[in-house]
């Protein structure tokens, strides 16, 4: 099969998309003769011209807001957020305006938009321009949340986000643009709220999203050469959240570990393990341990900065703990 | 008074709906005072030519934006009692299912993009719905309804550049009733509204927004021109709320005086302006005038009575329309 980045299964998925369905159009600060800072967006406004990839002012809160109501009067949005970190800039015209307009309708207003945007540090991009903020958007209901892991899933989550007749938010690590992956030429739809198995093992669990999916895959490759069988799961979308595929393994394998780059307080690796613990407990032979972003704000200096990320060889020590039970009594 | 329409259907019904507004308000503050409606809301009373000078310009096909003080956009884009005081009390047969109440209340079938709780928060919808017709090559406007308050959100700022940049057909109307919440207007806003707008190129204007054929006459002219892409345009209709910030705002003399309300209502009420009008120009007579006021009022007191024994969303109803299909 043909390996493209996950850059150019973006931008795949969005043509495919704008080519099928004309009330598709993109919105965001520099994505036309730019193509975003990143390129992801590159030859789309050659393909489908200025009036379906718009740029905008620097203004994020109003091409947002504006993004829900083409929404809620027949058009697919896809608006492009530069970095994840400037969700907060958005959170009134997400949280209060697109999540809650279907529900505050009693079902009459519908909000079919992507608001596309990344997240991940190790850029060297200091504090504000390295954040993983699903947590944040996770936790308000009538968001959707996808977090594609690699080329393959950026293409297949994007057209279902794109169809999708919800609010979807969907983070994209922006270290893993250049990365490839096999893709197949011919259509595709990921489905959300379906997890993927990327390894089977028998002695535990990791659940990792996103970026953390390549962290739990190495980490998996070198707990095999200690005799320890990881099976790895990415959830990829966390909301809705496949809770059978985890549970199933965590029954089998009674041991985990979620691993995500939001910060580990209050986060998605926090609501993950807790719905673990609440139906799955009495097949645990060990804590379910959280690994998270430190809860520091991202600091530039490499030095500092690698220390804040969840590594494989942290996975590898805390899994190897949790096999020798050396957690069980940790309290 | 501003000659805008000459078809006496066209006045008699801008009259009614003006009736009807305040009638609604009437029963609406009748059931906070008697304790039968859940929560507070806020009343649109002395505003009424606003909403129905503009929405009477507009078509089913156009959109409006509505405000949590939006019972009088609701009633003017063409909702009815039943389902309104419906919504209001929470029932099953609300228009939003009772799950939007006073704040959100919106008949969506005839255009109205729903009210908005948060001051401002629906200027980014309007202008977007305006951007969506633009891109589609549809003809719709999309009228931007919000208060002086308002003005004072960076959204507002952020959207009207973009609608200026590209043209849209939107229509932001401001509802300059002279408070801030609990505050003069005069003490949150620096320099003049209008400016702000037209520091952008947008066209402003400034009506009386107690005479409703004036804010007929210029919304039409606007929309009018709207729909062939010479929007986006400003209104500020300079309008008086008779009630407080919210019905539980009775004792309010700190902020503003009873003279000034007094003098409101006596001498600027759109109403009375309005039936006068219709009087003396031989377009109705005081009988006839009193018999749609009375049948208004019995249809207002149907609908409540119809309402308060509506039923409640049964329980399963609550995780419902969190996501569409």
């Amino acid at each position: 099969m043909r390996e493209i980045t996950l850059s150019q299964a973006v931008n795949e998925a969005l043509a495919e998309e704008m080519r099928r369905d004309p009330t598709v159009f993109i919105l965001g600060e520099d994505v036309a003769e730019a193509g975003t800072p990143f390129k992801v967006l590159s030859g789309l406004v050659e393909e489908f011209g200025t009036d379906r990839v718009i740029d905008t002012p620097i203004s994020e809160p109003g091409f947002v807001g504006m993004a829900v109501g083409a929404a809620m009067t027949g058009a697919r949005p896809v608006v492009d957020l530069m970095f994840g970190d400037f969700i907060y800039l958005v959170m009134d015209q997400l949280c209060n305006q697109a999540a809650k307009q279907h529900y505050m309708s009693g079902g009459k207003l519908t909000v079919p938009m992507v608001l596309r945007t990344n997240l991940g540090a190790t850029r060297r991009s200091a504090a504000q321009h390295s954040q993983s903020l699903q947590a944040l958007v996770a936790h308000i209901p009538g968001l959707k949340v996808a977090l594609p892991s690699s080329a393959y899933e950026a293409k297949g989550l994007m057209k279902t986000a794109i169809r999708d007749n919800n609010p979807v938010v969907i983070f994209e690590d922006k270290l893993m643009y250049q990365d490839k992956a096999p893709v197949p030429e011919e259509e595709y739809l990921i489905p959300f709220g379906e997890a993927n198995v990327k390894r089977e093992g028998r002695d535990i669990t990791l659940i990792a999203t996103s970026s953390m999916v390549q962290v739990a895959e190495k980490a998996a490759e070198l707990l095999a050469q200690e005799g320890i069988e990881a099976e790895v799961i990415d959830p990829r979308t966390i909301v809705p959240l496949d809770e059978k595929t985890l549970l199933d393994s965590v029954r089998k394998t009674s041991r985990a570990i979620v691993i995500d780059e939001g910060h580990q307080s209050y986060g998605v690796t926090a609501e993950i393990a807790s719905r673990l613990n609440e139906k799955a407990f009495y097949h645990l032979d060990a804590p379910v341990l959280r690994m998270g972003a430190m809860d520091v704000p991202v600091p530039f200096s490499p030095a500092l900065e690698d220390l804040t990320v969840p590594t494989p060889e942290g996975v590898v020590e805390n899994a190897r703990k949790l096999c020798a039970g050396e957690l069980i009594h940790a309290a | 008074m501003a000659k805008a329409k000459t078809n006496t259907e066209d006045y008699l019904r801008m009259y009614r709906q003006m009736v009807r507004i305040r009638t609604f308000e009437d029963n609406a503050n009748q059931l906070y005072l008697s304790a039968k409606m859940p929560g507070l809301t806020h009343m649109y009373s002395g505003e009424e030519a606003v909403a129905v000078g503009i929405c009477e310009a507009l078509t089913d096909d156009d959109r409006i934006t509505s405000t949590h003080r939006g019972h009088g956009h609701c009633v003017a884009k063409g909702a009815e009692f039943k389902e309104m005081f419906c919504e209001l009390l929470g029932k099953a047969e609300g228009y939003c299912r009772g799950k939007g109440g006073s704040m959100h209340i919106a008949d969506q079938s005839h255009g109205n993009l729903g009210a908005n709780a948060i001051v401002g928060g629906s200027m980014g919808i309007a202008t977007g719905s305006a951007l969506r017709a633009k891109l589609q090559g549809k003809d719709d406007v999309t009228v931007c309804f919000f208060g002086d308050g308002a003005t004072a959100q960076g959204l507002w700022y952020e959207v009207m550049n973009m609608a200026a940049l590209w043209n849209l057909p939107v229509i932001y109307a401001c509802e300059n009733n002279g408070y801030s919440e609990y505050t003069k207007t005069e003490e949150i806003a620096a320099g003049s509204i209008m400016a702000r707008a037209e520091a952008f190129g947008i066209e402003a204007h400034q009506v009386d927004g107690q005479d409703v054929l004036a804010v007929n006459e210029l919304t039409q002219e606007l929309v009018a021109r709207a729909r062939k892409g010479e929007g986006p345009f400003f209104m500020e209709l300079m309008t008086y709320r008779y009630h407080g910030h919210h019905v539980g705002d009775i004792n309010r003399e700190y902020y503003r005086s009873k003279d000034e309300e007094k003098d409101w209502k006596d001498n600027r009420d759109p109403i009375i302006r309005f039936r006068a009008f219709l009087v003396s120009e031989g377009i109705a007579t005081e009988e006839e005038i009193e018999a749609m006021n009375a049948e208004i009022e019995k249809d207002a007191t149907d609908a409540v009575a119809y309402a308060e024994k509506a039923p409640y969303p049964p329980a399963h109803e609550v995780d419902m329309h969190v996501f569409a299909d």
